[in-house]
């Protein structure tokens, strides 16, 4: 069969906004959620949670719950310990971390209110909820510590053998390492003639509030163990639930079916998972588990959670020389997957965009008893991106000078690329001054700037501010040898593998695991382009580590940088491996041969042969030529050389009522240069989301703990994620230099406008409130703490705001960035149960 | 205690403990498991649905109040193979990516259009404020419903 006719050119898939493949089941209510799944005979598991911070646990008595209607069993931590070892961390910095063992059921000791004390076994999950309520605790109370600051100079202390709650100290410093001068010294000279300006903020403690909460489903029925979990990171579900549970990994099939969303909340190996997979392994049963969503706050990872000391010191025409980081960062009881390391991949971030001549960053991780922190979408880069712009911002108000004018002054031009920064790494591409234009022309910079000046002049009552937020970040997590050096258990490769069937269809097979991203979509599109078939006619699998065997899974705005790398590179051996099959039935000699529109042409002719046609042949094998496997499946994995640097410019306009408090978005601009594009509405949807999470962090969202180490922010109605109402339609635009570490030109964009936003909102409520004495503000921004800090300034002007000390029964113990500050609970946003629409 | 429910055109006759929630009934008892659970607190709304054509959170309704009623989930909401206008918008206008909450905000966007039919940007966020997605950041979901709002026009 001769193909004589060569089909129409057809439009590249790559760059169009093809609606997604996975919407059709997820619209009509078909979806495989983890908690959707039953096998029959499953049973229930109940978790037994610990209400108390730091406790021995002295007795626990069972027996009422086992004897409970419906109940199976009940097991305690030391019933467990012999099947299932503790929790794994994968990313401690050195080997002389202090690393906690955390045992998936507490032991003897609790360190965390929200600890699993006792499993309850049951036929419903109703069943085991009543019985739970009857395992009866006995606790003996030890000192709860539960500040960062204090707990940094102990005691008292979380685990006492430590005699310290340091687990790790971590510096980086660019005289050390030969990529800049020294902090000390220039700061030295600043101090003599130039500026220095020492800051702390407070990056406070967020939770990743995925909309599904997490459940797990373990069928151990038959040889293979196959255990489904909603996680992000089915891969090292697998490798760590068999070390931990002495299981061969042959005997462990993990899947992550539809999964509600991650942000690196689903980044994890959980207690929850090793105690389902260990108790249905004893039992020879099915389990199914499935937390609440306080249980989801209470127990699974936090994020954030920073005290950060920064001085920054320039010249007094603006020129920044030098930023010394130094971080305390909670990490609640225990360290999690990659917990540890959350701060470092913020560490060569400080200095952003801008070209220091010195730089120093040290970390020190606390431990104190509350959930661990660990990866939560950005993960360490907002909080770099944050203290850098923040402090860019107050160094123009102390210069009197334009923000943007400071920045671009500081900023790597666009001829300077490829530039090595302060911090040792080369940034390949990115245009600072092209995404800067465009985002002030959308934001109409100018006509906002003269309107802020003409409310100033009339003490508008509701001043204007305009947030400027000028990130980059690093992506593609990430090249094996830096994770290697960096002390990282694992490496940063993807695989992929690409399968030719018989009828002209294509499997795509990735070891990334989407979880709402739309990868089905976007990677068929860049197969569809590469091997010239139908969109359609691509399917891609994941998330099954029996068809998708090997696979380092989502996050770190990866999976396109590299794993989709990965599947153009196995797609390339594809037509490298049909290339001699196709000369063969051509009758041509390869040399003469192109590769167009998913055929072999012998060039200058019409005769040419599909990719189809010699796929359907494989099935045959008849007359396939000899010495070649009948066969066109190929596979490929990808570890990049580099990491990639989205960047881009965010300004926010932000009205603040200046007698209320209440913060307003009244416009946002996002231009972002994320590299090439594959598929402009799913980016657009990565940065309208991930704006969304950043401004939370700004206005909304904060862990609470009172002094017992108790979670006050246990459910949505204290928890205030925010709902359509919070925000206002986001103006985005991008601009593109493309990144030079991957084939495809992409830098990666799942993180990018987390990382933007969360100050751009705070520098545009700082700069309407500057000329009342306003220079900083605690996140959330609640209008309690805006009105608060609007009190307590010491204003410019004689009349423009009330003397703090008017208002004495207001004086706020929120001034020390180091102590936890009193919570605002009159937030408007706050939603009660009772304020819905609807009909009940 | 005995009920009887009409669900997504098909009537179940079943006894069920006072204390089950609709959702738990729908879920567990009917295997409607397209309707979702998000929170414990009726904050999140993905397990809203209509009951008499109205939207409620199907949480925060006991099985024995929905007796003599008629509920429609999103596994009822297309008919004869036809996608509803609102789930076609939201896939044409990209308003869901994980798709936890996408069931319950198509079905709190029908009932808004019922009660508004012609909504302000502002009334689309305002009647979608019982629903939370932790995704899209909102402004596709307004483009969806406004969307429906102007071809009903």
């Amino acid at each position: 069969m001769t193909i004589t006719e060569e089909s129409p050119e057809t439009t590249p898939e790559i760059g169009r906004p093809r609606l997604r493949k996975e919407d059709q089941r997820l619209i009509t209510g078909r979806t495989r959620f983890t908690d959707n799944l039953s096998v029959p005979g499953m049973l229930f598991l109940g978790m037994v949670r610990s209400p108390i911070a730091h406790a021995k646990i002295t007795s626990i008595d069972v027996a009422e719950a086992k004897a409970s209607p419906g109940v199976v069993t009940v097991f305690t931590g030391s019933d467990l310990a012999d099947d299932v070892g503790p929790m794994p961390c994968g990313w401690p910095l050195s080997p002389e971390d202090h690393v906690p063992e955390y045992h998936p059921v507490a032991i003897d000791e609790v360190n965390f209110a929200g600890e699993i004390v006792a499993v309850v076994v049951a036929r419903s999950a109703e069943a085991a909820r009543d019985a739970m309520e009857l395992v009866d605790v006995e606790y003996e109370d030890e000192p709860v510590v539960l500040d960062t600051a204090a707990a940094a100079a102990g005691p008292p202390y979380v685990h006492p053998d430590w005699g310290t709650n340091v687990s790790t100290h971590w510096v980086f410093d660019s005289a050390e390492a030969g990529t800049g001068t020294d902090v000390k010294d220039e700061i030295e000279k600043a101090r003599q003639d130039g500026i220095v300006l020492e800051r702390t903020f407070r990056q406070q403690r967020l939770i990743p509030a995925f909309m599904e909460p997490r459940s797990y489903l373990v069928d151990p029925t038959g040889d293979q163990i196959v255990f489904w979990s909603s996680t992000q990171v089915p891969h090292f579900l697998r490798v760590f639930t068999s070390i931990a549970t002495n299981t061969p990994e042959t005997k462990i099939r993990v899947i992550a079916p539809d999964v509600g969303g991650g942000f690196g909340g689903k980044l994890q190996v959980t207690p929850e998972e090793f105690i389902t997979f260990t108790v249905a392994k004893k039992l020879g049963k099915p389990m199914k588990y499935t937390e609440t969503r306080s249980e989801s706050l209470q127990g699974a990872h936090h994020g954030r959670d920073q005290v950060q000391r920064l001085t920054l010191a320039a010249t007094k025409d603006g020129k920044v020389t030098a930023l010394h980081v130094d971080l305390l960062v909670g990490m609640g009881a225990y360290l999690g997957l990659v917990g540890p390391a959350v701060p470092i991949l913020g560490a060569y971030m400080y200095n952003a965009i801008y070209k220091f001549a010195a730089y120093r960053f040290e970390c020190r991780n606390i431990l104190t008893n509350k959930v661990r922190t660990d990866a939560y979408r950005g993960a360490g880069r907002p909080e770099a991106t944050y203290a850098i712009e923040r402090l860019m911002d107050d160094l123009a108000a102390e210069l009197d000078m334009d923000p943007l004018e400071l920045r671009a002054k500081n900023w790597i031009t666009a001829e300077e690329f490829p530039f090595t920064t302060v911090a040792g790494y080369e940034y390949d591409s990115g245009n600072y001054e092209a995404a800067t234009a465009k985002a002030k022309e959308l934001f109409d910079y100018d006509g906002l700037r003269a309107e802020q000046a003409e409310r100033r002049a009339r003490k508008d009552p509701v001043q204007l501010g305009i947030g400027i937020s000028t990130y980059t970040e690093q992506c593609g997590l990430a090249p094996s040898r830096i994770l290697g050096r960096l002390n990282y258990i694992a490496g940063g490769w993807e695989h992929a593998e690409v399968r030719m069937l018989p009828l002209g269809t294509v499997e795509v097979v990735v070891g990334t695991s989407p979880h709402g991203q739309g990868h089905e979509t976007a990677w068929s599109q860049i197969v569809a382009d590469k091997l010239g078939v139908a969109f359609e006619d691509v399917e891609v699998l994941h998330g099954d580590t029996q068809v998708a065997q090997r696979g380092l899974d989502t996050y770190g705005s990866r999976s396109l940088v590299v794993g989709a790398t990965a599947v153009l590179k196995a797609a390339d051996k594809v037509i490298e491996k049909a290339k001699p099959i196709a000369a063969h039935f051509l009758e041509a000699s390869e040399n003469d041969l192109e590769f167009r529109g998913g055929h072999f042409w012998v060039k200058g002719t019409d005769t040419g042969k599909s990719l189809a046609e010699i796929a359907f042949a494989a099935l045959q094998a008849h007359a396939w030529p000899e010495g070649f496997e009948p066969n066109l499946d190929s596979t490929a994995s990808f570890d990049p050389e580099v990491y990639s640097y989205p960047h881009g410019t965010h300004l926010a306009a932000i009205e603040v009522d200046t007698e209320t408090g209440a913060v307003s978005i009244r416009k946002y601009v996002a231009v972002d240069d994320i590299g090439k594009v594959v598929n402009p509405m799913i980016v657009e949807g990565q940065v309208h989301g991930g704006l969304t999470q950043g401004i939370a962090q700004a206005l909304f969202e904060e862990a609470v703990y009172d002094d017992n180490g108790t979670l006050t922010t246990g459910s949505f109605v204290d928890y205030l994620v925010p709902s359509a109402p919070d925000l206002v339609d986001f103006v985005t635009d991008r601009t593109e230099s493309p990144a030079f570490s991957n084939e495809l030109g992409a830098k990666g964009v799942g993180e990018a406008g987390t990382i933007a936003s969360t100050p751009a909102i705070v520098n545009g409520i700082l700069d309407a409130l500057r000329p009342l004495g306003v220079t900083d503000i605690e996140m959330p921004c609640t209008p309690m703490r805006v009105w608060k800090a609007i009190q307590g300034a010491k204003p410019m002007t004689q009349d423009s705001a009330t003397p703090g000390e008017t208002q004495p029964h207001f004086s706020s113990k929120g001034d020390n960035p180091l102590e936890p500050p009193p919570r605002a609970q009159e937030h408007p946003g706050a939603r009660g149960a009772d304020a819905e629409g609807g009909q009940a | 205690m005995r009920i009887s429910v009409t669900v997504d055109g098909v009537t179940y006759t079943d006894d069920v403990e006072p204390r089950t929630l609709l959702v738990q009934y729908l879920r567990y008892g009917l295997g409607k498991i397209g309707t979702l659970v998000g929170c414990d607190t009726s904050n999140c709304g993905a397990c809203t649905v209509l009951l008499d054509g109205l939207s409620v959170k199907s949480c925060a309704v006991l099985a024995v109040q929905a007796d003599g009623h008629e509920i429609t989930t999103i596994e009822g909401l297309a008919s004869d193979g036809e996608l509803h206008p609102m789930q076609q918008a939201f896939h044409e206008n990209h308003a869901l990516q994980c798709g936890f909450c996408t069931p319950g905000m198509i079905m709190q966007a029908t009932s808004l259009l019922k009660e508004n039919p012609d909504p302000s940007d502002q009334e689309i966020r305002d009647g979608l404020e019982g629903n939370l997605c932790r995704c899209t950041g909102y402004q596709n979901i307004v483009k969806a419903v406004r969307q429906v709002a102007g071809s009903l026009q």
